[in-house]
């Protein structure tokens, strides 16, 4: 049985050594010659500006959590939608009734105003 | 509907979908209505249980699996889903005058209770693990919210962190423990996990996640050492909250402990999972040793509380140890023990907590001892429904705290466990001194600090006069619930039964 680990394991070894491979041949093989401004932390090529650890507004966090949520919803119709031809009626009523319950939850965080950026 | 599914599932599922639909309600609800009929909210949440206790006649006496063989209503999901649902229920009355004081908004925090009694629900009635394990999360996740719901509050932010930190971490060591028996079985399922492991299996794995078990519900059920959170989340969640954590969650973590141990794992009770000092041991070792320790530092830590509702934290810690006896005797008898003892202690528990409850009013936190002072000679009606929780809580007879004791001492005896019992009854004797001392700070009165009486609202004095009702009663005439326990308890698994008496 543990036998059909085998080509996982060859998969891992061979997948570590072609890292560990290129990691170690760049360094030996590059010509290396620093300087201040090419030691500086990467930020998507723009000049680094201030520090950052930095607050947040908490509406981030309030809009990432709703946006996390109906982004799972959407990951969760692709089977159903995939599997619905078996799951007939009773699972569309299942969907609908899924919707339903996160439509309130919707619902709810819209009128709370949790989708308005100032309040 | 597709195989394994029918329409009379949906028949005995009605008390979830019940507390499903009335919680979704609830959410609606407070969107809708003005700020003026807030409430409304909680006579709607009232009803949506209520409506559930009457969906919940259909179980009564019934024994079989739904949903793909997920869920079970037995007499012992039944026995539970009564306890959650009266445990609600007195939670939301004893919460609408406290929430309007912490200036709190009602609809998430009913909401909230809801999902939380929902959670419950499936933690009893699982038979599977994954059901188990949803079922808590459902519960644990709303209480986390539940405890910091008082946002400008220091003391629940903090309770909250913690529970919430400790709590997901706690989770974690259940779920690897369970997914080890997943490894060493293939199923999730309680009845082919008790049918198919044998002594053995898996050399070490298995002790190992026992150990992961036991730690992971330990938490739960705050037994010691596993209880650090429970004072700190007790004293800073909102006193409803901290009722119905103390008795709700409780609860339903020993329903998910006896379901896992007592129905899942039926065969390593007494051995099987090794030897220690030339001695096969199982999982009732674990719980042996547990229930000592917890009774004996939930005592001694509460003796020199001058915070109520930390007090009651360590003695809801101390009554975890009370409880774990039972699971150690492990017969029917132990197991029927038990649930008698978590039905009583939820109307005692519930009850003192309303009396604290009532003590919040505007600019007086109400929850240090000396808050108590000369309530007998303002409150005389309160100050005796405690006096009277506190002895239960004691166990002093004709008291609902005595027969469950007794029951409790009286199934390890029968059992063989005797210095368990008397651990138990020495640990008993140490309770009452915390217990008197409450009651002593209630009938001294120094008139200087006496404070302006209080008005009770009516519907905490409904929760009053009904657990003071409940404690008295079950403490004369405990039939009843003997017998309901009894016939949930047989109807748990495989229980060995060792011959009822």
């Amino acid at each position: 049985m543990l036998t059909s680990y085998v080509p996982i394991f060859i998969f891992i070894v061979i997948a570590a050594a072609f890292a560990a491979f290129t990691i170690v041949f760049a360094r030996l093989v590059s010509a290396q010659k620093p300087n201040a401004i090419k030691l500086e932390p990467y930020e998507c090529g723009i000049e680094a500006a201030g520090d950052a650890r930095d607050r947040y507004s908490i509406r981030y966090y309030l809009i990432a959590m709703l946006f996390v949520i109906f982004d799972v919803e959407t990951v969760f119709m692709f089977p159903w939608a995939v599997s619905l031809g078996k799951l007939a009626v009773f699972g569309l009523i299942e969907m609908l009734l899924f919707l339903f319950i996160l439509v309130v939850g919707y619902f709810y965080a819209w009128r709370k105003g949790a989708l308005e950026w100032q309040l | 509907m597709p195989p394994g599914f029918s329409s009379s599932d949906f028949y005995y599922l009605m008390p979830e979908l019940v507390i499903t639909a009335g919680a979704l309600l609830v959410l609606a609800l407070d969107v809708l209505l003005p700020r003026a009929w807030e409430r409304v909210l909680s006579w709607v949440t009232v009803a949506v249980i209520l409506g559930a206790g009457l969906a919940l006649v259909p179980s009564a006496g019934q024994n079989l699996t739904i949903a793909r063989d997920l869920v079970a209503i037995d007499g012992f999901a039944t026995f539970f889903k009564v306890l959650f649902l009266v445990a609600a229920a007195l939670t939301v009355l004893m919460s609408p005058r406290y929430l309007t004081l912490e200036n709190v908004h009602p609809g998430e925090y009913y909401f909230l209770v809801l999902c939380a009694t929902l959670g419950m629900m499936f933690m009893a009635g699982g038979v599977d693990l994954i059901t188990l394990f949803i079922g808590l999360e459902t519960m644990a996740v709303s209480f986390y919210v539940l405890t910091g719901i008082i946002r400008p509050n220091k003391r629940s932010n903090e309770a909250a962190i913690k529970y919430f930190v400790l709590g997901a971490f706690s989770l974690g060591l259940l779920l690897y423990g369970m997914s080890i028996l997943y490894g060493l079985t293939g199923s999730t399922h309680l009845r082919v996990i008790a049918t198919s492991l044998v002594a053995g299996d898996g050399g070490l794995l298995l002790p190992f996640a026992v150990m992961l078990l036991v730690a992971g519900i330990g938490f739960k059920i705050a037994a010691v050492p596993f209880h650090m959170w429970a004072p700190d989340v007790y004293e800073g969640a909102p006193t409803p909250i901290t009722a119905f954590l103390s008795v709700g969650s409780k609860a339903a973590s020993f329903a998910m402990l006896l379901r896992i141990f007592v129905a899942g794992l039926p065969a390593f009770r007494a051995d099987g999972l090794g030897t220690a000092w030339g001695q096969p041991f199982g999982w009732g070792a674990f719980f042996y040793v547990l229930a000592v320790v917890t009774m004996t530092v939930g005592n001694l830590a509460a003796l020199t509380q001058g915070n109520i509702k930390r007090l009651l934290a360590y003695s809801s810690i101390a009554h975890a140890g009370y409880i774990l006896i039972g699971i150690v005797a492990g017969s029917t008898r132990g197991v029927s023990a038990a649930l008698v003892y978590l039905m009583i202690y939820a109307f005692m528990q519930l009850g003192a907590f309303a009396v604290v409850v009532m003590l919040r009013r505007k600019d007086i936190i109400g929850d240090e001892l000396k808050d108590l002072t000369g309530l007998y000679a303002t409150h005389p009606g309160a100050a005796i429904a405690m006096l009277v929780f506190m002895l239960s809580l004691g166990g002093i007879p004709p008291t609902a705290g005595f027969m469950g004791k007794f029951w409790v001492f009286g199934a390890a005896i029968d059992a063989g466990y005797v210095w368990l019992a008397v651990i138990g009854v020495l640990n008993s004797a140490v309770s009452l001194y915390y217990y008197i001392r409450i009651v002593v700070f209630m009938w001294i009165s120094e008139e200087e600090e006496k404070s302006a009486a209080f008005g009770i609202s009516p519907a905490v004095a409904t929760v009053l006069a009904v657990t003071l009702a409940m404690t008295v009663l079950l403490g004369i005439y405990p039939r009843l619930l003997f017998d309901f326990a009894q016939a949930s308890a047989a109807s748990l698994g495989s229980v060995p039964s060792l011959g009822l008496r």
